[in-house]
């Protein structure tokens, strides 16, 4: 936890001069009859962003904020492996959704996480599989008007169009 | 006397069987899309809007303004039963309201967002109907400076929000502020942050971007690490007795309501705040007012009807700006004004004189819709509860999905579900090391508000400052933030010399 | 994996259904909702009427499929353009724009977009601009106008929807052709903006007739001047620049594209359906409301249009030293 808490802080703490670099594109200082420039907010949100982070790290050096004084693992160690797979998981998906589209992307991760991280029988698992994409075609395609991506699936759904709208 | 005539006309427009129909179906609707995480009030009345072709414009208005309410109804389920704030009127609600929901009163949580969107909505149709056209004028004397007087008045109601970590919190602020700057400045027309030129970042980080990945993917992750070992469910559990009971506890929340209303409102009726900052500004009153301050953001019911009942009377309340002077309070009523002009109504201080049958039709079916929106929202209560029931290793990724697909739907472009998942494991992971994150959630809504209407109000002053003191509305305004600002300052200065001198 | 296979057979039933009850092969038209971007936010004018043409579209079943609008309103339009860019090839993309279609890419060299790759679908309508005082300032012409601003100074405030857009274009040419030094303060939507000078917070504002008419309506504000070639028929007493010896007029475009390198058939089906658009009881009559001018353009004609719009705008923006 303690070197979690060190990484972080100065991580976050490249990411505010990054900020700090970008907001400085457009003029950060005082115009005279105008007030603030266009980049002054974010640009000195941005080295508040940084002030904090130093003064996480003060705390860390000086062991006052509890995370910097734990001794015990960042992430729970019999946990770590599932929010790993689920966070892989999710990012397939999305990475999914744009070459095979929304409609069979989300269904193969239901799959994955319902019947092989969740355990649980293959009819219930293929039900929430179908019936998820199904309702969000009818609610989203067909009431609301929102096209999800459907990715190279796209001509899958022509007839389906034809015959519903 | 000459109003209650003219109400009584109105209802019986509203109460014609096909309004009456729609009032019901509308509702129905709004409170699911509402329900939906990333679907609001705004999506549903605009992807509505071309469907109302169907039925007279008096009808139409009335089924928008329907779903309107059932959206704003809705708004609260996701926040308590998911945590993820549904829309940005809902954020204050997730405060209380899921803390409520882990400790097994889901159903307490959800009866009392719905008797204080009631409350709310009540006191305000009623404050609407008596009091329209005069508070037109305050709506119209609020410029740029005023604006940013109440956007810190907004700020300094949460300053007490976050954690005991004062550098985490700042730097939680500063970062949702920064974050809201992405885009477009305004003032300069020039594009700003376009990380790595990427064309989804000129619309911006929309807020509810952060929410759903923070409250939604962060959290989730989040649970799923502490309840590897024996799944935590919250045991909801529902039956007519339960409800009963929480029904007769609503008494105990009513001045939290009453509270959230009026000021709800007001805030509401002025034209750009809309119904977000209302809501903040409810629950940090009402949790300055409360005798038991600490217990709220740990499932204090007061901390639900707060807010609840602050959103649902400011989305009554900018109704009126929009009506009367022609100026959307929020997105969603600038939809609706786009319709009225489809319909061919003209709004502005004419419709009330012009169009005296549709002003007061559409009042009068606010309060039938909200009646029915309560309704509708109490009889769906045990099917929520049912959903929260389910195994969490089946809840869980049809969350997630929810998310994506809900993240998805407001811009139409998969780069804000990239964001989302970004936010919720960066969220996530700093959740861990006690950063707090609901002050960057509320920052992004304001920051954007705050910076323009500060450097519009400073372009016009020649960027002399004092125009936020001078002005007769400003000043005081600004007066009261400035006081709210120092006091949580002044405590702790307080408490640091008790103990020295102990 | 196991869904696709379940789906499968199913679609192509469904398909070959379709195929036999759609009859004799006829002209092209869209196969999926077509996405209808909107160049500018919800609420805003162009949205208002973005949203009115795909209500008039579906009320007459113009379109075998709906059109679908999406908002795109960042950087003033930048994402829009990009966008359609990206979308090259695309049948099914259609957007609504304003001027910032000649605008943004000149002052953001940076996107590389070329407006004249953009299949030309229609200009439905030009929206007119007039020169706006609230009632309260007493001023009922251009003459009192020009001697109050010139008195003010910069502290003269006229509000305004954007930097470098129509808006303060206009309020440039008002700086230059009468000597004043008018300071321009931006607005988001130009409804605010219009509320702002019923509000009596600015002093002046050129919003176009849709904007202001409540406030008009009602006897808060006055519209003293047209930037039109002949009076406005809904503002007989407000002269045109012209008369008032300032050859001046300006125009907001209100069309509809196509993405670049739309197929020809595709095309043609687009032009189609916003002509029966245009020409539908529905549009005369907001086009009379609002005070809209200009007919239908097209084709080669609304290319051309474009083309001599985008050199004025160069021009123009050049004066002003935006780029």
């Amino acid at each position: 936890m303690r070197r979690a808490e060190f990484l972080m802080a100065l991580m976050l703490g490249v990411f505010s001069v990054y900020l700090m670099v970008k907001s400085a594109e457009l003029p950060i200082g005082w115009i005279p009859d105008e007030g603030p420039g266009g980049g002054a907010f974010p640009f000195w949100l941005a080295a508040g962003m940084l002030g904090c982070c130093i003064w996480t790290l003060v705390r860390w050096f000086t062991r006052q904020s509890p995370p910097a004084r734990s001794t015990e693992p960042y992430l729970n160690p019999a946990a770590r492996g599932l929010v790993v797979a689920v966070g892989v998981s999710l990012t397939l998906m999305l990475g999914a959704v744009h070459i095979i589209g929304m409609y069979f992307a989300v269904p193969l991760f239901l799959i994955y996480y319902i019947r092989f991280l969740g355990r649980h029988r293959w009819p219930l698992t293929l039900s929430v599989a179908v019936l998820a994409p199904v309702v969000s075609f009818f609610f989203f395609e067909i009431a609301l008007r929102i096209t999800l991506p459907k990715g190279y699936s796209e001509p899958l759904f022509y007839p389906l169009y034809d015959l519903f709208l | 006397m000459e109003i209650l005539e003219l109400l009584g006309q109105g209802f019986g427009i509203a109460l014609q069987p096909l309004n009456l129909g729609l009032v019901i179906l509308g509702c129905a609707l709004g409170l699911f899309i509402g329900a939906m995480p990333g679907l609001g009030s705004v999506n549903g009345v605009a992807i509505l809007l071309p469907m109302t072709f169907l039925v007279p414009p008096t009808g139409a208005i009335i089924f928008l303004a329907a779903i309107y309410y059932g959206a704003m109804y809705g708004g609260a389920i996701s926040s308590i039963m998911l945590g993820i704030p549904g829309a940005s009127t809902a954020v204050a609600t997730t405060f209380d309201g899921r803390p409520l929901a882990l400790a097994g009163k889901a159903d307490q949580a959800l009866i009392t967002a719905a008797g204080a969107s009631f409350i709310g909505g009540t006191i305000s149709i009623v404050l609407f109907t008596l009091f329209a056209p005069p508070l037109a004028e305050v709506a119209l004397a609020f410029g740029a400076a005023e604006e940013f007087a109440l956007m810190m008045l907004a700020f300094a109601t949460f300053v007490g929000l976050g954690g005991d970590d004062i550098p985490k919190t700042l730097f939680s602020i500063f970062i949702g502020l920064a974050l809201s700057a992405v885009g477009l400045d305004i003032i300069s027309g020039e594009p700003r942050l376009i990380f790595g030129g990427l064309p989804g970042f000129f619309h911006g980080i929309h807020f509810l971007v952060l929410a759903i990945g923070i409250y939604g993917i962060g959290e989730m992750l989040w649970t799923i690490e502490s309840s590897h070992d024996g799944v935590k469910v919250s045991q909801a559990s529902f039956g007519l007795g339960r409800i009963l009971t929480h029904l007769k506890g609503l008494k105990g929340s009513i001045k939290a309501s009453v509270m959230g209303s009026f000021l709800g409102y007001f805030v509401g009726i002025l034209p750009a705040a809309g119904a977000t900052p209302g809501s903040i500004m409810a629950y940090g009153a009402a949790k300055t007012m409360s005798r038991n301050p600490d217990s709220f953001g740990k499932g204090n019911v007061e901390g639900v009807a707060a807010p609840e009942s602050a959103n649902n009377a400011a989305s009554t309340g900018s109704m009126l700006p929009m009506l009367t002077l022609g100026i959307p309070g929020s997105p969603t009523t600038a939809i609706l004004l786009g319709g009225m002009v489809i319909w061919g109504l003209e709004p502005g201080p004419m419709l009330f004189i012009e169009h005296q049958s549709f002003v007061w039709g559409l009042i009068a079916s606010l309060y039938v819709a909200n009646v029915f929106a309560m309704l509708i929202n109490l009889a769906f209560i045990p099917a929520f509860i049912a959903v929260l029931r389910m195994p969490f290793t089946i809840l869980a990724p049809i969350i997630f999905v929810l998310c994506v697909v809900g993240g998805f739907a407001p811009t139409q472009d998969m780069h804000d579900v990239w964001l989302i998942l970004i936010f919720g494991v960066v969220g996530y992971l700093m959740r861990k090391l006690d950063y707090p994150l609901a002050p960057a959630v509320l920052a992004i809504v304001l920051g954007p508000l705050a910076e323009t209407s500060m450097r519009q109000a400073l372009l016009m002053s020649d960027g002399s400052l004092m125009v936020f003191i001078e002005r007769p509305i400003s000043g005081p305004i600004m007066g009261v933030a400035i006081v709210l600002f120092l006091l949580p300052i002044v405590k702790l200065l307080h408490q640091r010399r008790a103990r020295a001198s102990a | 994996m196991i869904k696709r296979k379940m789906f499968m057979p199913l679609l192509v039933l469904v398909s070959s259904a379709a195929v036999f009850m759609a009859g004799p092969v006829q002209a092209w038209a869209p196969k999926k909702p077509v996405d209808f971007v909107i160049m500018a936010g919800k609420g805003g004018g162009a949205d208002k009427m973005a949203r009115l043409m795909q209500t008039v579209i579906e009320k007459h079943g113009f379109s075998s499929k709906p059109f679908v609008p999406i908002n795109k309103p960042g950087g003033s339009g930048a994402e829009a353009l990009m966008h359609m860019k990206s979308k090259q090839g695309d049948n099914h993309t259609v957007m609504v724009t304003l001027n910032s279609f000649y605008t943004t890419p000149l002052r953001q060299p940076g996107l590389d977009v070329d407006i004249s790759t953009f299949t030309p679908v229609g200009r439905m309508a030009e929206d007119t601009f007039l020169l706006w005082v609230n009632v309260d300032s007493g001023i009922t012409n251009v003459d009192e106008f020009v001697a109050a601003a010139k008195a003010a100074g910069n502290q003269w405030i006229m509000a305004g929807t954007g930097k470098g857009q129509e808006d303060q274009l206009l309020t440039t040419f008002l700086n230059q052709a009468y000597g004043l030094s008018i300071k321009y303060v931006p607005f988001k939507g130009g409804g605010r903006v219009a509320k702002e000078l019923a509000g009596n917070h600015c002093n002046s504002t050129v919003n176009n007739p849709s904007e202001q008419l409540g406030f008009y309506e009602a006897g808060k504000t006055r519209a003293i001047a047209s930037f039109t070639p002949t009076r406005l028929p809904l503002f007989p007493d407000a002269p045109t620049f012209r008369e008032l010896g300032k050859d001046y007029v300006y125009f907001m475009q209100r069309s509809v594209v196509g993405a670049p390198g739309m197929s020809d058939e595709a095309a043609a089906y687009y032009r189609d359906v916003f002509a029966r658009v245009y020409a539908s009881d529905e549009w005369q009559a907001y086009m009379k409301k609002k005070s809209l001018q200009g007919g239908f353009l097209t084709g080669p004609k609304l290319k051309s249009y474009w083309a001599r719009e985008k050199a004025i705008h160069k021009v123009i923006l050049k004066d002003i030293g935006e780029i």
